[in-house]
């Protein structure tokens, strides 16, 4: 038990001070950074409590992924602008409030979970759900995800089906005079319509058109 | 004292593991070069040791002796670290493949999404790397392989999704005993070359090596790199290659079962016909570098994302509904 509360400790301490250095680092890449590490060590804290599935996936889906994105749009800033804008000018103080707000319901909704959970586990529905020992996490995640919950799973993959269309649509343009390749009309090109040939009259030349 | 037993224990069998995986890149990167010159009609590295075995020796020994040279702009933190970075991540995935029945460093029953989540972690060093040097080309290259390899990425997550649907478990040892009647290459053989082009891509190896260009970017995210940090980044992307080709051999070539099962094939060891099977991928890879010219980068993210991604999720419906209809679904 010794060795499992070091580890414990050991990701957590980690998670709590690089969540601290993301806000707190004046690099916007460096934030980032940090976010990657706190992802990270928070997977290592699933698979510790034997949640390797969540883990695993946390891996994939948010480092893998998203904070590729992430780094890919923050190096894309200009960072040095947005250092004026936002992080120290007179603007600053007008979102402390909106912060605060925010920051206190999440913290008010995370104690009555936990509360809930501590003192009143009736209500929470998951030691019926949650079967026998001997079929391993995974298993037991895709079992009651695709029959219990099936209508709630599809309904969450509809909603980020409609957040990638939306997204696409706010930013999708259409602009005249781009010149597309079209692989069929390449290659289905015969040498009667490519090649032309010519009486050409001297110092008069030829007219091209494309 | 007990403890330490366990710890000396694994270490000696990690040791087991790392060894020969680094010995084998070392090879690989002189048969790959080999096989490169006699595509070529040339001779390729054959002066140091017998057949120029030794070449790769010769070529870390003078790496090992050059200068590491850190550029005065650069993020020199992370300028380091991205080398590091890169190595590690190809080397810790090793970990979970299975080279016999019982012959895994960790049996972890989310083996499959364990390597997918490493490999995808690998794109990390090179973005690392080229914000680092604080440069143009890197920079640009860094940006490429990003782009480059969360694309073909969601392609191969969908390719292992049509094998798990095959096998009914993530764990590797499992993925390879369905196979022991067929190899999935046979059933899905469209999905077996996606896997493969798909792995060219997220390898940045050619003819999808456009993130180290050399004709557009110098060097790409390695230009500012030097000395053994330049080697860590070479050792980093050609172990990636051999786990790469060791998924491919697991997911389709029945990982370490005898291609022949009749009794004296059946006396070789499993991780013999791993390593053969991995061994052959690694020469087609070898020969794609040598016959297919490079992609542009349009035409490369149109395969990846119009040709790929569609077809790969197409077949999932067609192998879900073909093990449905026949009632050959894996229950336990």
């Amino acid at each position: 038990m010794i060795a499992h509360s070091i580890f414990f400790y050991t990701f957590s301490i980690i998670a709590v001070v690089s969540a601290i250095m993301v806000t707190a680092s004046k690099n916007t890449v460096h934030s980032v950074f940090f976010l990657i590490l706190d992802f990270i060590s928070i997977s290592c804290l699933f698979i510790m409590i034997g949640a390797e599935f969540l883990g695993m996936i946390m891996l994939i889906v948010y480092v893998g992924a998203v904070a590729v994105l992430f780094l890919f749009v923050v190096m894309m800033l200009n960072v040095a602008q947005q250092k004026n804008q936002w992080f120290t000018g007179q603007q600053s103080s007008r979102h402390i409030p909106v912060g605060l707000i925010i920051s206190t319901l999440i913290f008010f909704e995370i104690i009555i979970v936990i509360g809930g959970w501590k003192y009143k586990p009736e209500i929470f529905d998951i030691n019926n759900s949650i079967s026998q020992a001997s079929i391993s996490n995974t298993h037991s995640l895709g079992q009651i995800l695709y029959t219990d919950y099936i209508h709630v799973f599809q309904i969450s993959g509809m909603i980020l089906l409609v957040a990638m269309v939306g997204a696409i649509v706010l930013t999708f343009r259409q602009r005249s005079g781009v010149k597309r390749q079209s692989y069929i009309k390449q290659i289905s090109r015969e040498r009667a319509e490519g090649v032309e040939v010519l009486e050409v009259q001297s110092n008069k030349g030829v007219k091209l058109d494309d | 004292m007990e403890y330490l037993s366990i710890v000396f224990q694994e270490v000696y069998k990690i040791l087991f593991l790392l060894v020969p995986v680094l010995v084998s890149v070392a090879m690989i990167v002189w048969l790959d070069r080999r096989v490169w010159a006699f595509v070529q009609k040339r001779q390729g590295p054959n002066v140091v040791g017998p057949f120029g075995l030794l070449q790769s020796l010769a070529d870390a020994l003078k790496y090992i002796f050059k200068e590491i040279i850190i550029p005065s702009s650069s993020n020199k933190v992370i300028f380091i670290l991205a080398p590091i970075v890169t190595m590690t991540l190809a080397l810790i995935a090793w970990a979970v493949i299975p080279f016999s029945a019982t012959q895994v460093l960790a049996d972890i029953n989310v083996g499959i999404l364990y390597l997918f989540a490493v490999s995808s972690l690998g794109v990390y060093g090179i973005i690392m790397g080229g914000w680092a040097s604080n440069s143009k080309y890197p920079f640009l290259g860094a940006i490429r392989s990003a782009a480059q390899m969360v694309s073909y990425e969601v392609s191969i997550g969908v390719i292992i999704i049509n094998v798990l649907l095959c096998v009914g478990s993530l764990n590797l040892n499992d993925i390879v005993i369905a196979q022991q009647n067929m190899w999935f290459v046979i059933p899905l053989f469209p999905m077996f070359v996606i896997f493969f082009i798909s792995a060219l891509a997220e390898t940045n190896r050619p003819p999808f090596d456009l993130p180290e260009a050399e004709a557009e970017l110098v060097a790409g995210y390695q230009t500012e790199y030097s000395g053994m940090m330049y080697a860590m980044f070479w050792l980093g992307e050609y172990a990636n290659i051999l786990l790469m080709c060791a998924m491919g051999a697991i997911l389709f070539l029945g990982g370490w079962i005898s291609p022949i099962d009749v009794y004296p094939f059946t006396l070789v060891p499993g991780a013999i016909w791993l390593i053969l099977k991995i061994l052959l991928l690694f020469i087609l890879f070898a020969l794609v570098k040598a016959i297919v010219p490079r992609y542009r980068y349009d035409q490369l993210m149109r395969l990846g994302w119009k040709v790929f991604l569609p077809l790969s999720l197409i077949w999932v419906v067609l192998t879900a509904s073909y093990l449905f209809y026949f009632n050959l679904l894996p229950v336990n």
